[in-house]
């Protein structure tokens, strides 16, 4: 038994650091899409963290720790930048803005000298532990669970309802809008920074649109009712692809069928209320065919 | 040398603007983003390949087998991904996701299909003249892309101002239920707007396709991001508004290339974007936006 578990382990252990990985930028994304709001800049933020911390690092000499958060505040200083003017106008306006913004930040990374242009970054030291991703995961989800019930979250709860209703109430809707954008820009960078430190190779096209999609896949899949639907989300679409082998080129597909579905026909997610309700329905309709 | 420059940019701007106008038509008409327009744009431009290559077809026919296949996709995206959503009463993010996740499926059967590679017209297929016109040269080439692009778009503007089904479009699109009420069929037009506006969609993809001579299955992307950024320009919803923008995005496109730096082309059309939105968020000709709850 402890032999297969040691097999498993060396055979897989990267999954779970990605797992972790894919977690938190399912969390990233989750901050706006409670608010009602679609950011598809969040694989540019973690790009901008991949990056800035990989530099750091690497060039800088500065210890992990101080690189990782500023490969976190640097995304959400540009978060800051971009949020401000888009976030006044209605949702559809972000949702623009960072599509074209994930474009931007994928033709700067490709033309800086700094950044290794196509080349990308290779040898990055591998610094990032198990233990780090355990205890990052963990200060999230405290954030997360201390969040739910504060002003913050019920006003985003608020704005997601009814925005206008909620401004009428004297909620500051722009602010909070801001707020979140940048705080899950923040987390997006810090996964990026993480991911660099564990990949030790990174490049331009690992932060386009794809993976922009592919995380928003993780929450949209999980449901934004709760916090725990992303990180279920990008849970079951990390293992699902491994699964998936040999599909091959359509292998994206899945992907996208995935998301079309889930809209259709689980509008809140894997974790929700739906699903129970559903699956419920399911196990007594078995015990009455019984 | 800057006429020259003008002469291009007008090619380039002019696909854009066709581009465009199905774009804002969706959302003027039905109020969503379709972000799959950037891949029924790359199925036009291959149908139009294979018109071209496998039937040895003209430019005609091949723009015509384009929009026919690229409306067919439309009409598939309408019944697949939007018609169930309109019966229900949708977040206003759910069309725009499921739109993205059946641009995922459609980019990645036509990237198992044709696979990364990069496909050209066939040599010849639109003659291979020059015109000079007062010291600026004119390929055919590109006379036959802004000719094509204008009559459709004058075509499209015809259409909306002066036929019974153009009336019923821009009448839902200003209300669609005062619409249903005065007897217009609104799930008719939904669907016919889909149509029209993918066909369009897919005739600026083939004349891309002509005019840089490649096409491969990446292709949707960067116009998407071109098509969000001049429907925010011209104001959405705005067809006249878009057929501005994509002109000034062609314009701004080739001079920042002419005269800055060829690398940050495809950043060009996010800084007018960024720009747009700090300075005037309802576009050039946009009145003030009314906050929708």
């Amino acid at each position: 038994m402890s032999d297969f578990l040691i097999s498993f382990w060396q055979t897989y252990n990267t999954l779970f650091y990605t797992i972790f990985i894919h977690g938190m930028l399912g969390l990233s994304i989750y901050l706006t899409l409670a608010c009602g709001l679609l950011s598809l800049g969040n694989a540019a933020f973690m790009g901008i963290g991949a990056y800035t911390s990989a530099l750091l690092t690497m060039k800088a000499g500065f210890p992990f720790g101080i690189s990782l958060i500023a490969g976190g505040i640097l995304p959400s200083m540009v978060a800051l930048a971009i949020g401000i003017p888009t976030l006044r106008l209605s949702g559809v306006y972000l949702a623009m803005a960072t599509l074209g913004f994930g474009e931007v930040v994928r033709v700067v990374l490709l033309n800086m000298e700094i950044t290794g242009g196509s080349m990308g970054i290779n040898g990055i030291p591998q610094k990032t532990e198990l233990w780090h991703l355990v205890l990052i995961m963990g200060i999230i989800i405290f954030f997360f669970i201390r969040l739910r019930d504060s002003k913050y979250g019920r006003a985003m709860e608020a704005i997601n309802e009814d925005e206008v209703a909620s401004s009428v109430m004297g909620i500051r809707t722009t602010y909070f809008k801001v707020w979140t954008f940048t705080a899950g820009a923040f987390i997006a960078g810090v996964a990026g920074g993480l991911n660099a430190h564990f990949t030790y190779f990174i490049s331009p096209r690992e932060y386009g649109f794809e993976p922009a999609v592919d995380i928003l896949t993780f929450a949209i899949l999980g449901g934004t009712k709760t916090f725990w639907g992303p990180i279920a989300g990008s849970a079951i679409l990390t293992v699902l692809p491994e699964m998936m082998r040999f599909m091959g080129p359509y292998r994206l597909a899945v992907n996208g069928i995935i998301l079309l579905l889930v809209v259709l026909y689980l509008p809140n997610g894997i974790v929700s209320r739906g699903t129970f309700i559903s699956l419920k329905k399911l196990f007594s309709e078995r015990k009455s065919n019984a | 040398m800057f006429y020259q420059q003008l002469a291009n940019a007008l090619a380039l701007g002019a696909v854009y603007s066709l581009f465009a106008i199905g774009f804002t038509l969706i959302f003027g008409v039905m109020e969503i983003i379709t972000l799959a327009h950037g891949a029924v744009f790359m199925v036009g431009a291959f149908a139009g390949y294979t018109a071209a290559t496998k039937f040895g077809l003209g430019i005609i026919p091949c723009l015509i087998i384009s929009m026919a296949a690229s409306g067919f996709i439309g009409f598939v995206l309408d019944l697949v991904a939007i018609r169930p959503l309109r019966k229900k009463k949708f977040h206003h993010l759910a069309p725009m996701i499921a739109t993205i996740g059946c641009a995922t499926i459609i980019t990645s059967i036509y990237q198992g299909i044709f696979g990364a590679e990069a496909y050209r017209f066939p040599f010849d297929f639109v003659p291979n003249e020059n015109y000079e016109f007062r010291g600026i040269q004119l390929t055919q080439l590109q006379l036959t892309i802004i000719f094509t692009s204008f009559i459709l778009m004058i075509m499209m503007i015809f259409f909306l101002n002066k036929t019974k089904w153009g009336k019923a479009v821009r009448a839902v699109a200003e209300n669609s239920r005062t619409g249903a009420l005065l007897g217009i069929p609104v799930e008719r037009v939904y669907q016919f707007t889909m149509i029209i506006s993918s066909s369009f969609g897919g005739a600026a993809g083939v004349l891309t396709g002509l005019n840089f001579n490649t096409i491969h299955t990446f292709m949707g992307g960067p116009i998407l991001h071109r098509g969000i950024a001049v429907i925010i320009l011209g104001g959405m919803g705005d067809i006249r508004g878009a057929m501005a923008g994509g002109l000034i995005l062609g314009f701004a496109e080739v001079l920042s290339v002419a005269y800055i730096s060829s690398d940050f082309r495809d950043a060009v059309s996010f800084g007018l974007l960024f720009l747009i939105l700090l300075i005037r968020p309802s576009g050039i000709f946009g009145k003030k936006i009314e906050r929708k709850g």
